[in-house]
């Protein structure tokens, strides 16, 4: 039975799981503060907190996500929370409600609870710094206001939140000044009570039990596999909302990251975005990561999709995969009777949106050699807007440079092909090249050729070929500032 | 003052049109839209359609009992697509199912038969081909065929600039009923109740008074819904009126897109003339104003094009036309600031061409031909009360331009890899509705037994803050606390023939009127309290909910003295009306006194550019802003703030691209990117400019819903003169938006051929 709690109510939708958590939020539970904008996940005005007991520390962890790409399956044994879930009794505003008003932040109006959901949810858990601040609201898209109103609502709330770091405990501290109301303090207790109903009961779970390998395969032609729903049900919400749906997002055998003995690091295919850049293992081998990830959508979305969803989805300037083919990451794939077989993710793409995939094959697990000492790794995005975009050209790149050669160089580009592309002759004949400028220029030639962009509203083939060039270019200059510069290079 | 709205919004409790709990056995509606730009409609196959679950009707341009016909200005425009289509998604059937996924899981069913015509989207091109929406306008002032000769230096070239969307983040939608009678209540997204009121009753055959349009607030406007929310409004009403039943129709963010109208792209000729000492002499510019498949409202955004073709520069010579071109896209329609960007952007673009071309900073030729009073423009309005060089100087001296221009020039001496660029961006915006009747307004106050206030006006509050500006102006004349004062929605029953909320006039014309009913009532009440009192009527006031009697505490307040009034049968309704004084237009002559007044500002926006990936950020805009004497300084702000994002956006990141057979390619929040918060200068200074305000403005506070948008052309510019900081050969074309592919382009890509040496006039000395 799907069950979760929406604000203070336990409630047990009887709706497709595959349907979106926004709908039933405003059109069956008629809680309209939560405003459709656009759909897809780029406006932030549909934002609810979904919190999720960790199971490590017993707490209730809150990330925002937009309900709009949320499968409703997806909330299941979670607390969901609205604008209404944070109102006071008394009719009074919180602390986040306060800075708004104060500050002018508000103006029509639409965008507002989406902002003041975005902010609640950064005063829970997210540092006290007005980078972070800003940050937590960089999914939210406010066409009145300019923003710099809710930059200084978002300045206060700063200020206010080292008092909260000072106090003994945060969430207390968070309740007594009225940033959530009381019952919060009742949800972990809640959730670990749902959490046991549920175990007894996930076979029955709707359309959301992981494929049994005992079973025989019986999967129905119309089966969605949904990770954290942001590409399909921006895609295919109609085709989702018919069908039988598989949900992934969440499940705790498919969300981890893990060193391994020989040294490779293992991920769940229902790894976040936001599981990537929070971690310390990789932080400690990708010390831009949070910088290049920065690049990757918005904080909302980074909190829902997962990377197995950017890699099957197969669009040619998908940001992760651009990241993983450079460090030419390995697949696990199962199908349906369980049986696994690995594949290099060079190797995933076929042509334009088309897998070297079975039907019935499902990613599992991914798995790479992280730069080891003396690499370096560099990810390059441009886009119209440079944040919560599509790239026009995306590229990454795995280096290492000794003694002015060039040992080893893999290149990636999305963007400038019908699949994200591993620049396979570029990076070969990189090998063994002197680090100069005649040498990224001749590489940029052989990229050239390698590519085949085509004009569309991301750019135009001209542009495309340029930006390429520069992006390639920048891999080294980023890297290697002391040995070339952008001048010789032009 | 904060907007008394807020604190619904903050708690997600003020409702929009689609909170509206619906009524029992709503239907939903969704559109089908043309899937050709241009054709002949030979026939529609509904069949799967009509079978498909939920399916209740399907209605045709056949189903209208009244006239097929919206079209505000021009009748050029059917509500359903008959015989023709001319835009990709021009709306051809309405689909009635049960459920919103029915209604558009049926509309995928259906199939249009339809023989295909030549497709035209370039403006240039439909002049050519003589379609053109009306008949070329041209304002004239002095000589330029003669002025010509006397001028040093003469530019000639290209600017164009491309449209833009609204995205208001609440889609245009509509909910109607039948009522009692025979007539429908439609709950509109609307800016224009009485437009939407007005064709309503005209598609469907009744008078006007019995069609009801009712609007609570949009979230957001920005010129989209003043007449294109008229659309679905009578397509909801239209089928609510055939079925007898509760119809909602909302549109899904790619409906709203392909659709609804933009902002006008432009393509513009100028030729400027200047003196050997940078005075403006002559100006020519003919602008190409891409009109879309029907008139909307284009033939007003073209006059205002023409109102502020010489933004806040005065030249003695003038002739700019413009041309309403006919092409196969949406209707374009309203957007902030309503023509007078585009008009603003050609003259920027021929003074940065002077200036690269004859080597001085733009901000020299702009900074001496600023207007000054007892000049004209050239539509015949005597320059009155003009702060261009008050704000120019302001601004110049605060932020300490000469000295920010040294700033940017060191650090581009020092870097290579980044390059800035610094651009000054004055304006001028003149206020009011440049068709004279519509500067009129209504007010229906009501005070009630306790004291309690209501008030219905014609103003449709969209996050302007209209309503916390009329509450402000009825309790200031009252004499009473805000708090005792609401602005009821604005509905065509209470309030009729009202104007739409635009053109920044809004809060004047409307605040104006419940000024004047306010000050009646006052007048009332104090009347009555000298008979009650037995009090000199002359010294009577109201403060603070107190009645002061030559300044003494008199034995009754508010409360007391309304009560009192009642039952002494004295009315507590009043009704006024203001119209704006001394306007008017002779279009014949193309002169007149089209504005009760301008506001004046001046802005300086600093860009750094990424040299290597052609990427930008705007670092700062500095500005200062003539508000007049400002009663409500933080919403004003938020105006100023708001506005000049929207500009920024429209000149860097918002690209609309249509395809050459119409298509919109940026159909999507994915494709089409506004601004977010990560694109906005970190330093954004607003100064408010010291001036007496103008007695046709609110309180003396001067309208600021528009003007500050065109700061943000100050960002292309800024943009501009980074890029040829690194590349000095490079003439990037004067196109806007100036996207990173441009950037990237100017920056590496091949050079442009370069405009001819300015020409001098020949033999000629030149005139000091």
């Amino acid at each position: 039975m799907l069950q979760f709690y929406l604000n203070d109510q336990l409630v047990r939708p009887t709706h497709r799981a595959g349907s979106t958590l926004l709908d039933y939020i405003r059109y069956q539970q008629h809680l309209t503060g939560t405003k459709i904008g656009c759909r897809e996940g780029d406006c932030g005005a549909c934002t609810v907190l979904v919190g999720e007991l960790q199971p490590a520390s017993g707490a209730v962890r809150y990330q925002t996500m937009t309900s709009c790409l949320t499968p409703l399956g997806n909330a299941h044994g979670r607390h969901i929370v609205t604008v209404e879930g944070l109102g006071r009794p008394d009719g009074g505003l919180t602390p986040v409600q306060q800075a708004i008003v104060a500050e002018g932040g508000t103006q029509c109006g639409f965008c507002t609870p989406g902002f003041v959901v975005s902010l609640t949810g950064h005063c829970l858990g997210g540092a006290a710094t007005a980078e972070a601040a800003r940050a937590s609201i960089d999914g939210n898209i406010c066409r009145c206001t300019g923003y710099k109103s809710l930059e200084r609502a978002a300045d206060q709330l700063t200020a206010q939140l080292l008092t909260r770091d000072a106090a003994p405990e945060r969430l207390a501290w968070l309740m007594e000044q009225g940033y959530v109301p009381a019952y919060f303090r009742q949800m972990p207790g809640r959730l670990a009570e749902l959490r046991r109903a549920t175990l007894a009961d996930v076979a029955a779970r709707t359309g959301g039990q992981l494929p049994d390998p005992n079973a025989p395969a019986v999967t129905p032609p119309l089966t969605y596999l949904l990770g954290g729903g942001t590409d399909l049900l921006v895609q295919r919400a109609d085709d989702v909302l018919a069908a039988e749906v598989q949900l992934l997002y969440g499940h705790q055998e498919r969300c981890f990251i893990r060193a391994e003995a020989d040294g490779r690091i293992s991920l769940g295919a229902a790894t976040t975005v936001e599981d990537l850049r929070s971690s310390e293992l990789l932080l400690s081998r990708f010390p831009r990561l949070r910088r290049h990830l920065k690049l990757v959508s918005s904080t909302p979305i980074r909190n829902m999709a997962t990377v197995a969803g950017n890699f099957v989805n197969a669009s040619p300037i998908g940001d992760l995969t651009i990241f993983f083919l450079a460090l030419d990451a390995r697949l696990t794939l199962q199908n349906a009777a369980g049986q696994t077989r690995q594949l290099p993710l060079r190797e995933l793409y076929r042509g334009y949106k088309q897998l070297n995939r079975q039907p019935d094959e499902q990613l599992v697990e991914i798995s790479f050699q992280p730069p080891a000492e003396g690499e370096v790794f560099n990810f390059e995005k441009v886009s119209k807007r440079t944040h919560l975009d599509i790239a026009s050209v995306n590229s990454a790149a795995r280096l290492r440079v000794a003694e002015g050669i060039i040992r080893e160089a893999h290149l990636s580009a999305g963007g400038v092909g019908s699949t994200p592309l591993y620049l396979r002759r570029t990076s070969e004949w990189l090998a063994g090249q002197p680090l100069s400028a005649d040498t990224l220029r001749e590489a940029n030639a052989l990229a050239q050729q390698e590519i085949s962009p085509i004009s569309d509203a991301r750019g135009t083939e001209q542009y495309k070929r340029l930006l390429l060039r520069q992006l390639l270019y920048a891999h080294f200059l980023e890297h290697f500032p002391q040995q070339l510069t952008l001048q010789a290079l032009l | 003052m904060h907007n008394l709205d807020a604190a619904g919004h903050v708690r997600g409790e003020s409702q929009y049109l689609d909170d509206i709990p619906t009524q029992r056995g709503t239907l939903h509606a969704a559109v089908y839209g043309s899937p050709l730009a241009h054709g002949v409609l030979d026939g529609l196959n509904l069949a799967a359609a009509r079978r498909a679950p939920g399916v209740v009707r399907i209605l045709t341009a056949e189903d209208i009992p009244g006239e097929n016909q919206i079209g505000g200005i021009v009748p050029d425009e059917p509500l359903l697509a008959e015989g023709h289509v001319h835009f990709q998604g021009q709306p051809v059937a309405l689909v009635l199912a049960e459920t919103e996924a029915q209604a558009r899981a049926a509309v995928k069913l259906i199939e249009a038969d339809i023989t295909p015509l030549p497709v035209i989207t370039d403006p240039r091109v439909a002049a050519a081909q003589n379609e053109l929406i009306v008949p070329p306008r041209t304002f004239r002032l002095g000589d330029p065929a003669a002025a010509w000769a006397e001028c040093a230096h003469i530019i000639e070239g290209t600017a164009e600039n491309g449209g833009q969307e609204h995205l208001y983040i609440e889609t245009q939608g509509a909910y109607a009923y039948p009522t009692d009678g025979g007539g429908v209540r439609v709950h509109s997204s609307t800016q224009g109740p009485t437009a939407v009121q007005r064709h309503t009753a005209r598609v469907l055959g009744l008078g006007m008074h019995k069609v009801e349009v009712d609007v609570v607030r949009l979230g957001g406007g920005f010129g989209g819904k003043e007449d294109q929310a008229t659309t679905w409004g009578a397509l909801a009403a239209l089928a609510a009126h055939v079925l007898r039943k509760p119809v909602k129709l909302v549109l899904p963010r790619h409906d709203d897109l392909r659709m609804t109208g933009k902002r006008h792209p432009y393509s513009s000729d100028f030729r400027l003339g200047l003196s050997a000492d940078l005075k403006l002499l002559a100006y020519e510019v003919t602008f190409y104003q891409n009109a879309g498949a029907a008139a909307d409202l284009s033939p007003a955004v073209l006059e205002r094009t023409l109102f502020h073709a010489c933004n806040t520069y005065f030249v003695p010579n003038v002739r700019a036309t413009a041309y309403s071109c006919r092409t196969n896209l949406p209707p374009n329609t309203a957007f902030r600031g309503f023509g007078g960007p585009q008009g603003m952007f050609v003259i920027e673009s021929a003074i940065a061409q002077a200036a690269e071309q004859l080597g001085v900073p733009a901000y020299e030729i702009q900074r001496r031909n600023l207007l000054q009073d007892g000049q004209v423009f050239p539509y015949g309005q005597r320059v009155d009360d003009c702060n261009a060089t008050q704000s120019w100087q302001t601004a110049e001296e605060k932020f300490g331009l000469e000295g920010w221009q040294r700033e940017v020039d060191a650090f581009n001496a020092e870097n290579h890899t980044r390059k800035r660029g610094l651009a000054v961006m004055p304006i001028c915006f003149g206020i009011s509705f440049t068709k004279t009747a519509m500067n009129q307004a209504r007010a229906l106050v009501h005070i009630y037994t306790d004291g309690s206030v209501g008030i219905s006006t014609g103003a449709v509050e969209m996050g302007q803050g209209v309503n916390t500006k009329m509450i402000q102006v009825a309790a200031r004349t009252l004499g009473i606390s805000a708090k005792r004062v609401r602005i009821e929605a604005t509905n065509t029953t209470r309030v009729a023939n009202t104007s739409p909320s635009a053109a920044s006039a809004t809060a004047d014309l409307n605040g104006k009127a419940v000024e004047l009913a306010c000050r009646e009532l006052r007048a009332r009440l104090m009347r009555h309290a000298a008979d009650e009192l037995k009090l000199e009527y002359e010294g009577l006031e109201i403060r603070d909910e107190q009645v002061l009697a030559a300044g003494k505490p008199a034995e009754t307040d508010w409360e007391k003295l309304v009560s009192s009034a009642y039952w002494k049968r004295v009315s507590l309704t009043e009704n006024a009306h203001y119209a704006t004084p001394d306007l008017w237009f002779d279009q014949t002559q193309e002169k007149g006194h089209p504005f009760a007044y301008h506001v004046y500002g001046t802005a300086l926006v600093q860009a750094t550019v990424d040299v290597l990936r052609g990427t930008y950020d705007l670092d700062a805009v500095r500005l200062v802003h003539d508000f007049g004497q400002s009663f409500t300084p933080g919403i004003d702000r938020g105006q100023i703030e708001g506005g000049l994002v929207q500009g920024l956006g429209w000149m860097t990141m918002e690209e609309l691209l249509y395809n050459e057979d119409g298509r919109l390619l940026s159909n999507a929040l994915s494709t089409y990117k506004v601004p977010d918060i990560y694109s906005v200068p970190p330093v954004l200074d607003v100064e408010f400019l010291e001036t007496p305000g103008h007695p046709n403005a609110i309180l003396r506070a001067k309208a600021v819903g528009e003007p500050p948008l065109m700061y943000g052309l100050g960002a292309y510019f800024a943009i501009r003169n980074a890029v040829r900081a690194f590349r000095p050969a490079a003439r990037p074309a004067f196109s806007a938006p100036i996207t990173p592919e441009k950037v990237l382009l100017a920056l590496h890509g091949p050079l442009l051929p370069q405009p001819p040496a300015p020409a001098a006039a020949a033999a000629t000395v030149t005139a000091q």
